[in-house]
């Protein structure tokens, strides 16, 4: 009797729980969610840091003012519109941006958000001293100023059409005028204990960092939101491989989330058919590419090895044998044995949004072995005995460099065939990830310092306005021993008409002509056969089939918006 | 007499009685040797197999001549059939004939390694044992090197010499050098502790004294007197640092190290297969197979030479 009492009552326990689950949305109310990142989180600040784990991980506690969604729109964040010209938000001449706060915002501490804060922000970036990786979204900033609490006024040198730069993606957060003080110029990298747990508006606050290993969240008990957000903690893990963390997904549902999937499509596929977890992707601008080295790369050089001083590269300065280079690839046969849905043949390194993809290169699509070798042939490469070609006692013969991954390895044995083909000898180097991407400038290998003739990786930007990314193929941005290998310009190519079209497009405001101008600037990158693009890549994700609430977002951090994430009851 | 000298453990009393029992039944000390080493199965089967693997990975190719490196991305994630006896990886390469490319490397790894290191570790053996000066500094070397941590020392090794190499002799030699040398330099050193303490005990011993009496030069003492006593860990060691340099070759290509990423050798097939262990599980299956027979076939072969060249144990 007392036994079943016991248990109608536990039955009638269970059902109002069932009941009033969904009725009440409450924060913390789905406990925790478990996410890998296979590249660990090294630094909360992502002023400190260029890598996209970091960025990504401060995402959850540090927020800018406004952001952008899944389809590439600014959404206001922490302002109440986006300034226009239209609303009187951007000045007439374009000189200026002036931005207004949601009244009531607090930071984790209880402290409230004030346009104090962001001008700190902006000092703290704009800072010579400080090694700010950021420092580009702050490009042309006269002065930043707090009229009052709540407005913030950007001052510009030059007349900005795209005035989004500063405060706006995850990239250039608001950070707490009163935690960083202490920490402007030299002194940045030393303030750890900012560093590693910035105080923000986001919905978690840092409540355990181990640097390269583990951060955990807990839910931001001042988060403007109240009902948000529905995990009470974020475990964000690093370490590992693609595969692993797919694995860790989709196959033994450790955990929810795994970033950056480049995995062969096959696997994945198996991975997913046991309906634990489902893989989820959309396209940005993330373009995997050949950046030719426009230098000599010959050992023999020592210091002056690929820099412009080493000279030009004996062959891959000249456009017909670039161009046969990238005619002999068939870049479906790529897509199709390392991509899958995830990627799609592009002949441009700068394939979106739609209105800025040129067509001018689409030769590229169709892959032409006939052409490209009566290409090399009109352009003087005798086919050799051994069958590579050969001019002047110079052999077309590549050292093809990239980092460590098993779908890049199968993409460097295919191309290497396909380059065999039109007599091109390929020998092929792969370099763990977090040395090539690490830039530490005293390692060999970094793919800054390009001590090879091609190397091949992805990279994109943020936003869909792509004035600062196509501003890194700039004379001034080539990585030297001078700026100690810092510099998006691995490609080392130089062009005076190609940094005036730059400075063009700074000053010109329609958004067609824009279009037009970045265009152009692409073409010319092609033409010139710096950047070989191959594949389009979207951003792929795996994902638990529980995890409710989530929009792949390829133009900002992947995590913006977990504040409104839920697990499936 | 004869039966009472063989039990003493005195190994120059018990080689001449060898030696007098040979020449009773007309037969040469290596006919001996060879008694005792069919004697022992393991080393037999051992022996068997890895007679087995070398034919297969040096005559094979002639039989199933396939290109290892040619793709063809149609015939992908194949399993066995006629025409792919071991299946195709993800781009369509044919595992077989990559198995046996990849045996020929690692095969060739391991024993030019094993040649270097035994060269080096007896050397150094026979110096510090044999002469008292040299012993101190020798033996500290030992340690030293025995107290690097390895993976860490390779790493900046290859980060170090890797172009000078590839320019010198070709990326793929060049990196075939730099492996042989880099695994030969960090496993001599238990070949040299084990020499040097066989050196000095057979150094005491009456027939070196009697050499050294009637004014025979060291290098000939050594030649002579010593190396053929020592010889029997010297052929274990051998033996063990082939497996071991197959091993350390297969770890570093698991590591994305060493060799060019399509350039297989056993331990390179291991790890880019490891991904695909649950879609295709015979990428796995047959390096990792032909790495632990290879391995294990030559531990027995050690084993079974450690018995067979050592006078005392032989016969019983």
């Amino acid at each position: 009797m007392r036994l079943r009492n016991l248990l109608s009552a536990t039955a009638a326990a269970a059902a109002l729980g069932a009941l009033a689950g969904p009725a009440l949305a409450e924060r913390g109310a789905d406990g925790q969610v478990n996410i890998i990142y296979w590249q660990a989180v090294s630094i909360l600040n992502p002023y400190l840091s260029g890598g996209t784990k970091d960025v990504e991980g401060a995402s959850l506690v540090l927020e800018p003012l406004a952001r952008y969604d899944e389809t590439g729109t600014m959404v206001p964040w922490l302002v109440e519109e986006i300034p226009t010209v239209e609303n009187g938000g951007v000045s007439e001449d374009l000189m200026s941006i002036t931005w207004k706060l949601k009244p009531g915002l607090k930071w984790s501490d209880g402290s409230d958000v004030t346009a104090a804060d962001a001008v700190f922000t902006a000092d703290y970036c704009m800072d010579e001293t400080g090694g700010c990786q950021q420092v580009a979204n702050y490009a042309d900033v006269a002065s930043v100023e707090a009229v009052d609490d709540l407005t913030i006024k950007i001052t510009f040198t030059v007349p900005k059409p795209v005035p989004y730069g500063p405060f706006v993606g995850a990239q250039s957060p608001i950070l707490q005028a009163a935690q960083f003080a202490d920490c402007k110029g030299a002194k940045a990298p030393e303030c750890t204990d900012a560093n590693f747990g910035p105080i923000g508006t986001g919905p978690y606050v840092v409540a355990e960092f181990k640097p390269n290993d583990v951060v955990v969240y807990e839910a931001n008990p001042h988060y403007r939101e109240a009902d948000k957000p529905a995990f009470g903690s974020v475990l964000l893990k690093g370490g590992g491989d693609a595969v692993s963390a797919a694995r860790s997904v989709m196959e033994t549902g450790e955990f929810d989330y795994a970033w950056n999937m480049q995995v062969e499509p096959e696997i994945l596929a198996q991975m997913e058919a046991r309906g634990i977890g489902k893989v989820i992707s959309a396209y940005g601008t993330s373009v995997e590419r050949f950046e030719v080295n426009m230098t000599n790369p010959d050992p023999d050089l020592g210091d002056l090895r690929s820099t412009v001083e080493g000279g030009p590269h004996p062959f891959l300065t000249d456009p017909k044998v670039t161009r046969a280079l990238s005619m002999a690839i068939d870049r479906e046969i790529l897509v199709e044995a390392g991509y899958g849905a995830a990627g799609q043949v592009t002949c441009n390194v700068l394939p979106a949004p739609d209105l800025f993809n040129s067509t001018a290169n689409d030769w590229c699509k169709t892959p032409d072995v006939d052409g490209a070798n009566a290409l090399l042939d009109e352009a003087g490469w005798v086919v050799g005995s051994d069958g590579v070609r050969e001019k002047d006692g110079v052999k077309l013969s590549l050292l093809y460099q990239t980092s460590t991954n098993s779908v890049r390895q199968g993409t460097q044995a295919l191309i290497k065939q396909m380059w065999q083909e039109i007599g091109v000898e390929t020998e092929l180097r792969n370099i763990s990830g977090s040395v090539f991407f690490g830039g530490d400038p005293s390692s060999p290998d970094t793919f800054q310092k390009l001590y090879a003739d091609v190397e091949m990786f992805t990279n994109n930007f943020d936003g869909t306005d792509p004035e600062k990314y196509m501003a890194n193929w700039r004379c001034s941005e080539i990585p030297s021993p001078k700026n100690n290998w810092l510099g998006g310009n691995n490609p080392r190519f130089c062009s005076e008409e190609y940094d005036a079209l730059v400075q063009t497009l700074a000053g010109t405001a329609k958004i067609e002509e824009r279009a037009e101008i970045a265009k152009q600037l692409n073409d010319m990158l092609m033409e010139s056969g710096a950047i070989i693009p191959l594949i389009h890549r979207g951003r792929v994700a795996a994902m638990a089939n529980t995890i409710e609430g989530h929009a792949m977002n390829p133009w900002d951090s992947e995590l913006w918006d977990i504040a409104s994430w839920s697990r499936a009851k | 007499m004869t039966d009472a000298a063989a039990v003493r453990p005195d190994a120059d009393a018990a080689a001449a009685a060898d030696a007098a029992a040979a020449k009773r039944r007309h037969s040469s000390p290596w006919r001996d040797v060879w008694a005792q080493f069919s004697s022992h199965r393991g080393a037999l089967a051992g022996a068997a197999v890895f007679a087995f693997m070398l034919l297969v990975v040096l005559v094979g190719p002639f039989i199933h001549d396939v290109d290892p490196q040619k793709l063809d991305i149609r015939a992908k994630n194949q399993f066995m059939s006629w025409e792919h006896p071991l299946g195709t990886d993800n781009l369509g390469r044919d595992m077989l004939a990559q198995v046996m490319a990849g045996g020929q490397v690692s095969l060739a790894v391991g024993v030019t390694a094993m040649l270097l290191s035994v060269l080096l570790g007896t050397a150094i053996g026979v110096t510090a044992g044999f002469s008292r000066r040299l012993d101190g500094p020798m033996m500290r070397l030992t340690d030293l090197f025995l107290a690097l941590p390895l993976l860490p020392l390779l790493l900046v090794i290859i980060m170090l010499f890797r172009d000078t190499l590839r320019q010198a002799f070709g990326p793929e030699s060049g990196i075939f050098i730099l492996i042989v040398f880099v695994i030969g330099i960090t496993s001599w050193m238990q070949t040299a502790r084990i020499v040097r303490g066989d050196v000095l005990a057979l150094k005491e011993r009456e027939f070196v004294l009697a050499a050294r009496s009637v004014g025979a030069p060291g290098r000939r003492i050594i030649t002579r007197h010593i190396l053929p006593n020592v010889l029997s860990p010297i052929m274990v060691s051998a033996t063990l640092g082939v497996a071991n340099a197959i091993i350390t070759e297969s770890a570093l290509s698991f590591l994305g190290l060493g060799f060019p990423s399509d350039f297989p050798t056993w331990g390179r097939l291991l790890y880019d297969g490891a991904n695909f262990m649950t879609l295709t599980p015979d990428r796995v299956i047959w390096p990792g197979l032909a790495i632990s027979l290879t391995v294990l076939s030559v531990n027995y072969i050690g084993d079974g030479l450690r018995d067979a060249l050592d006078p005392r144990i032989r016969g019983r």
